[in-house]
């Protein structure tokens, strides 16, 4: 196939054309910094709040209680760290899980070393959070939960809902990131008792470097980035105005064709996962299978590597995933298909594959039959394979 | 990431394959790091590396090491083997990302543990070679973020 079959979605997102329309403006004639007094300046901060409406909308939340942020992991620095800050008084304990994305990972590891301290709770085979460890690590210190909506890497939703709950009935604040979920499933900050709330524009087809964090009215949480008095003296720094207009039209439409982007995602997710599963002898879908974010399926091929799967997608024109793209460089298989349970090497040879509502069947199809040829070929080179057909 | 040889040696590999009966085949690496590789030596009465074949579980630059590897032993005495360091087979590839570095180590310590193997069952000492290590990332310390 001569056109390139994007299969990344989770990585990132392509812009969509609408939003790029009702970005340009902002960078030209409309380019004024929302504090100036001139008219035409102060115009752009009706904008910036329009957009945080919308946004506040999609959540059931207020509009106040937005904040934008440059992305999903300069909220979930601040969500913490602030928290530890402003809750000294009570406790200096957090809890979060083992499959956290790096961006909730590694500022958790940051805060150890300066005297926090961090439970992180195991997930079953599926990746769903363990309910009865959590409620067992509260300590009268703890002032934080932070478990994420939907994982990055096997697409598995965590019962928000209960743990909600469990974070109210210990008077706990909790903050879900929400990098993946947001604008992909429907989310009620009130329903679900989530006190805070990470999120970021490029996952639901809007520009990169524009997030938010949801703060709901009450949390005292103070400001992480000191300057202006932007954001309600919250978040300093002149408004990215041409990619906040393009974050709040990305969610309105979002919002407008969630249903029918579902049924789209699901139809082809069912599709690729059944060729695959019937197809490719040896290879398992990790996550969840009922509790799973519509686009997601996480797949490992026994005996092989996935760099070397990618690559070779790759060269087919498929762009996909092994594990998260962070983990890229270390030489540890993802922390994630550890954390449910699958050996190392099994781990080695995850592929992910995060579909949109342009994918096609002839795409889905194309891209099992690569991924047949590919496999094979990599499993007549392993040494692990050539073991395995010894041994039989 | 790659250069064009590793992408060659990668998308086409050299000496894939099993040798039945080898002279020496030697097994390295570890599933935990993701890469394994393990090579088959045919050695001649005279000492010479007839023919050689490898199988290789990890990334790209850990098939085409290995790949380029089984090419710079084959045809040579097993002396001349043995001087092939990991150094020569990533110049060969015009070099490699500085994190798959081991890679190139990983398929030189193949190489030695195939010789190894072949000494043992000749029951002879070949001059240089040492035990190889059973895991070549022992006492590698973790990555810090």
């Amino acid at each position: 196939m001569d056109k390139k079959i994007y299969l990344d979605n989770a990585a990132t997102t392509k812009t969509r054309p609408e939003v790029v329309d009702a970005m340009l403006p902002y960078f030209t004639e409309l380019f004024g910094n929302p504090s100036s007094v001139y008219e035409y300046a102060a115009q752009n901060k009706k904008v910036v709040d329009e957009a945080r409406g919308i946004i506040g909308n999609a959540l059931g939340a207020e509009t106040a209680e937005i904040y934008f942020t440059a992305g999903g992991s300069e909220s979930d620095n601040w969500a913490l760290k602030a928290t530890i800050d402003a809750y000294a008084d009570k406790g200096n304990h957090i809890i979060t899980s083992k499959i956290e994305h790096h961006a909730i990972l590694h500022t958790c590891e940051y805060l150890e070393k300066h005297g926090v301290e961090v439970t992180y709770i195991d997930v079953d085979e599926n990746g769903i959070l363990k309910l009865d460890q959590l409620e067992k690590a509260i300590r009268p210190t703890t002032i934080l939960i932070s478990i994420m909506f939907a994982n990055n890497e096997i697409g598995t939703m965590q019962p928000i809902k209960e743990i909600g709950e469990i974070a109210k009935k210990h008077n706990i604040l909790f903050h879900t990131d929400a990098v993946q979920a947001f604008g992909q499933v429907p989310i009620n900050v009130n329903d679900l008792n989530i006190d805070m709330l990470s999120a970021s524009a490029h996952k639901l087809n809007g520009p990169k470097g524009i997030g938010f964090l949801y703060i709901r009215k009450g949390v005292k949480i103070r400001s992480f980035v000191h300057g202006g008095a932007q954001e309600r003296q919250r978040r300093a720094g002149t408004e990215n105005v041409p990619a906040i207009v393009g974050f709040g039209k990305a969610t309105q439409i979002a919002m407008d064709t969630m249903e029918e982007r579902i049924d789209i995602e699901i139809k082809l997710r069912n599709l690729l996962m059944k060729r695959i599963l019937e197809e490719v002898p040896y290879a398992r879908v990790n996550g969840d299978k009922v509790r799973r974010l519509p686009n997601n399926i996480n797949v490992c091929f026994q005996f092989i590597e996935g760099e070397s799967l990618l690559i070779m997608l790759d060269m087919k024109n498929i762009c996909a995933s092994s594990g998260s793209a962070c983990t890229s460089g270390s030489l540890d298989p993802s922390h994630v298909l550890l954390a449910i349970g699958l050996p190392h090497e099994v781990a080695h040879g995850s592929l992910r594959l995060t579909l949109n509502h342009e994918n096609t069947e002839e795409e889905i199809n194309y891209t099992v039959d690569q991924i047949k040829e590919i496999v094979d070929k990599l499993r007549k080179m392993s040494p692990l394979y050539e073991d395995f057909t010894r041994k039989r | 990431m790659y250069s064009e040889k590793v992408m060659d040696h990668f998308t086409n590999p050299r000496n894939v394959g099993e040798i039945d009966n080898a002279s020496g085949v030697g097994t390295v690496g570890n599933a935990k790091c993701g890469d394994i590789m393990r090579i088959y030596l045919d050695i001649t009465e005279e000492g010479v590396i007839n023919d050689v074949k490898f199988k290789t579980f990890g990334c790209g630059a850990a098939v085409a090491t290995s790949s380029m590897a089984t090419e710079l032993v084959k045809g040579k005495t097993v002396q001349e083997a043995l001087q092939i360091t990991n150094k020569a087979v990533m110049e060969a590839l015009d070099g490699l990302p500085p994190v798959k570095v081991h890679c190139s180590l990983l398929a030189e310590e193949a190489i030695h543990a195939a010789l190894w193997d072949y000494a043992e069952k000749m029951n002879i000492k070949i001059e240089g070679l040492s035990k190889p290590k059973s895991d070549i990332h022992d006492g590698e310390e973790e990555v810090e973020y």
